[in-house]
């Protein structure tokens, strides 16, 4: 059966336990006081009869359906004449892969190969197996659980109180997906970065100034090693987010010294909407502009000049990534600007000062805390920012601090290694789990710090 | 003394008055300047693809000759479906423009029309049979450097050997426009159709049905995971616990951590460990869940906050259990915000680009997704993939796909602001 069939014949199921779970509590109610008599209202035994059908039904159909894949290959693999057994690794992931599409694509008698068309009968046959037994199985289950969740139901019984326990570990396991996330995210960067450093030496990807990642096929071809030096990486990337910030902060600063100091509530209701859409709108778009408009502008104006701008300069991608940044520098200024107590400022006006005084010598020392977080915010966002970068910036590692010429990123390099065909093993694929490490890393570290000197700042004022 | 002190400040009082509308100035060239950014963004992205909503069409007189074809109108299925279509509109244009000689000549000119032309000639065959041995005149669609220059993209000006489009061919376009031969149409193509090797024929059918579906997933993961641990964190979690703690900090640190970091865990995770197929809605979903989820519950967690105390309490009062409180009054009053911010998430998902590159959803896909399982592209990915495309009329179909992916965003969002102020409540 498949799993969009099982999934609603499940469902069907659990509406049915609740339908009798609330009736047979009407029912055994009656044989003595009435509804009356009944710990809880009859919905509530409705739903403990639903979830003592569903629950372990579900659990095992997540089971089955995780370690399934991984079982039925390794008994195909069992299954193959002896000869075959002994090939490497990877032949043999190639060879299931093979037999895998042969049994998927629906005729297997056309295949020539004696071996792949048994073997692909014998996957087909295991799967066969395999689903039946599940579906079997998870009903089973369900029905167990039906009948004994039905046998529970009795006048006495606390029904809501179970529900409402089983409801509650289940927002405690929701809210905890957040931590899963972030276990998660560690790893299957870690580890795989792991098994990167085993293969280049940790001290060579650090301090390496070399970045050429292209492996080559056969041992006995030229450049065969490839070289995985980060550092014109991490160049390249501070190099653009650099470029960001100067135009972001600034801009976005002014605007929302402006905003909230200078502007009528009119112009403010307007302008500050306005300025969000600069957040709202995707990054792709902003590659789009910055490939398409911005960097033939600047390579155009380059050469009326007599400079000579590459077409990926890594200035055109900045300028887009710093247009992008403003909002968010912008709207952060915002809250700690608007944060600082009155009282300040009307002190500084008392001694004569005037409006922009107060504000540089008053105001945005008082809120230079709140700022300096949302500036570090913002550069975690810019190192972090990706589509930018892959469609303006170019692809070639180039230690360089020049803003017309063309540089690569972290990001950029990652997006690279991960498209196109790969397998998942070479160092050159490890490698961009380990850029994402070292992107992971920064950019915590940067979050962590924000947050913190955000978070103490704002205990001074309130 | 207190004359010189005042003599000294009236000395200064221009300086820092002039320095004072400088400041205010500078504050004010800021928001203009991010102002017209964002102008130039629009209009350059506007001004590049309204003209990708229209397509040219070709009309030529097609003479379906069954000889040629090799069939009758008494042939089975199979026997029309495969015949010689081609040849009729090669044919048809050559009858058209006679003494065409040259093999480059030759070739220009059956790229006037699209190669999707014989696949329309032969949809209409197998609808009407009776069409055969007749000669009919229809409309097809142009080749996209027909599209092109028509759209006045090209400059007749040029020297011959910088032009895409060379003497002999603008001769034909001329000839064709002056017997009115060549249209300009609404693009029904473009959301119609998937995508396409062919500037012509491709179209965002299949990138908007994979958002739809990716969409989907994710909003259905993610709105009752968030609304579940929103509510826990607000209304059950035990203060000062170590978890309860633990997770604060890790939502907080959720939403800043880079995009393409959730699609290095999608890559690692969900395809190398749990097996889910790459390039499916399924996939995309799952991991743009992870993404939103920090955008919905931090919303859901102010909306919830924002229920006052004394309705809960009157419902605890009246012997309601905490979770009651929580389902039948709490929840039912904090859904506008929570809903404000769910929309938010989703339309942060829906322009979500780079984790979708490493999870193989960049792949080409030439047909629209039916399910959450088949390979599909999303709107992001496919502006991206077009914008990769050297040919001039990809170009003017991204712009054209940006502005679409962009009214879907200005709606969502205006929706939001919708909801937000028809239901918000002050208490």
């Amino acid at each position: 059966m498949p799993i969009q069939t099982l999934l609603i014949t499940l469902i069907a199921l659990l509406l049915f336990s609740f339908f009798i779970g609330s009736k047979r509590s009407i029912a055994v109610s009656s044989v003595r006081k009435g509804r009356r008599n009944l710990h809880s209202r009859p919905n509530y035994y409705g739903f403990m009869v639903a979830i003592w059908a569903g629950l372990p039904a579900i659990f095992i159909l997540i089971l089955w359906s995780v370690f399934n894949s991984s079982i039925v290959t390794s008994l195909t693999i069992a299954g193959l004449p002896e000869g075959m057994q002994i090939q490497s690794k990877d032949e043999l992931g190639l060879f299931i892969n093979e037999i895998k599409n042969l049994s998927s694509s629906g005729n297997i008698e056309s295949e020539s190969d004696l071996v792949k068309k048994d073997a692909a009968f014998h996957y087909q046959k295991l799967e066969e197996i395999s689903t039946l037994a599940k579906t079997t199985l998870v009903f089973v289950i369900a029905l167990l659980g039906m009948l004994f969740g039905r046998s529970l139901v009795k006048p006495e019984t606390r029904a809501r109180n179970m529900v409402e326990t089983v409801v509650r570990w289940a927002m405690i396991m929701c809210a905890s997906i957040a931590i899963l996330s972030t276990v998660g995210i560690v790893m299957s960067v870690l580890f795989e970065s792991i098994r990167f450093f085993n293969a280049v030496p940790p001290a060579d990807f650090l301090f390496g100034t070399h970045w050429s990642p292209q492996t080559s096929m056969r041992s006995d071809q030229v450049g065969s090693s490839g070289s995985f030096g980060a550092i014109p990486l991490f160049v390249g990337t501070l190099l653009i987010s650099a470029i960001a910030l100067i135009i972001a902060v600034p801009l976005g600063l002014m605007a929302a010294i402006y905003l909230s100091e200078y502007a009528s509530s009119a112009v403010r209701s307007f302008a500050k909407p306005t300025l969000e859409i600069l957040a709202g709108i995707p990054t792709v778009v902003y590659g789009f502009f910055a490939a398409l408009t911005v960097a033939p502008f600047f390579r155009n104006m380059g050469e009326s000049i007599g400079l000579s701008v590459a077409s990926e300069s890594a200035l055109a991608a900045g300028l887009v990534m710093g247009v992008m940044i403003i909002p968010f520098v912008s709207s952060l200024s915002d809250d700690v600007i608007s944060a600082v107590p009155q009282a300040m400022r009307d002190g500084s006006y008392g001694m004569g000062a005037t409006k922009s005084e107060t504000i540089r010598q008053v105001v945005i020392p008082a809120a230079l805390p709140g700022i300096v977080g949302g500036i570090l915010l913002a550069a975690s966002r810019a190192i972090g920012e990706t589509m930018i970068v892959v469609m303006a910036a170019g692809l070639s590692a180039k230690l360089t601090i020049n803003p017309l010429e063309a540089v690569t990123t972290v990001t950029v390099q990652i997006v690279t290694l991960l498209t196109g065909d790969q397998e998942f093993d070479s160092p050159k694929t490890l490698a961009a789990f380990a850029l994402g490490l070292g992107l992971f890393v920064i950019t915590l570290m940067l979050n962590i710090a924000a947050l913190h000197i955000i978070r103490n700042y704002r205990e001074q004022y309130e | 003394m207190s004359d010189t002190t005042t003599k000294i400040i009236k000395a200064g009082l221009k300086k820092r008055y002039a320095k004072e509308k400088r400041f205010r100035f500078f504050g004010l060239m800021s928001i203009v300047i991010s102002f017209v950014f964002l102008l130039v963004l629009l209009i350059s992205i506007f001004s590049k693809g309204w003209s990708a909503f229209q397509q040219t069409y070709v009309k030529l007189d097609v003479e379906l000759n069954e000889e040629v074809l090799g069939i009758n109108k008494f042939s089975n299925k199979d026997a029309l479906f495969s015949a010689r279509y081609k040849k009729i509109i090669k044919n048809s244009l050559k009858k058209k423009f006679p003494g065409v000689k040259g093999r480059k000549q030759k070739r220009a000119l059956k790229n006037l029309v699209s190669k999707s032309a014989q696949y329309e000639l032969r949809d209409k065959v197998l609808k009407d049979p009776e069409l055969l041995g007749t000669t009919q005149s229809f409309w097809f669609l142009a080749k996209d450097d027909v599209d092109v220059f028509m759209k006045g993209n090209i400059d007749r000006t040029l020297p011959e050997s910088n032009r895409r489009i060379k003497d002999y061919q603008l001769a034909w376009i001329d000839q064709l426009i002056a017997e009115d031969r060549l249209e300009k149409r609404f693009n029904t193509q473009l959301f119609s159709a998937s995508d396409s090797r062919e500037p012509e024929q491709a179209g965002l059918k299949g990138a908007l049905m994979g958002s739809l579906f990716t969409m989907l997933v994710t909003l259905s993961l993610s709105f009752p995971i968030a609304v579940a641990a929103a509510a826990y964190l607000e209304e059950f979690a035990p203060q000062n616990n170590r978890w309860v703690d633990l997770i604060e900090v890790n939502i907080n640190n959720l939403a800043a951590v880079p995009s393409i970091v959730f699609g290095l865990l999608g890559l690692a995770i969900y395809i190398g460990l749990f097996g889910v197929p790459r390039s499916t809605p399924l996939i995309g979903g799952l991991v743009l869940t992870l993404m939103t989820l920090p955008t919905i519950i931090i919303a859901s967690r102010a909306a919830i906050k924002s229920v006052p105390p004394s309705i809960k309490q009157a419902a605890v009062g009246l012997g309601a259990s905490r979770v009651q409180v929580l389902f039948h009054h709490t929840l039912p009053l904090a859904m506008p915000g929570i809903l404000t911010g769910t929309i938010v998430g989703m339309a942060q998902a829906l322009g979500e680009t780079a984790p979708l590159l490493m999870i193989g959803m960049v792949a080409f896909v030439a047909e629209v997704p039916g399910s959450i399982m088949d390979p599909a592209t999303v709107m992001p990915v496919q502006i991206y993939l077009w914008s990769d495309s050297p040919e001039r009329a990809f170009s003017e179909r991204t712009s054209a796909a940006i502005m679409v992916l962009l009214a879907f965003l200005v709606m969502m969002n205006l929706i939001a602001i919708v909801l937000r102020k028809k239901f918000e409540q002050r208490w």
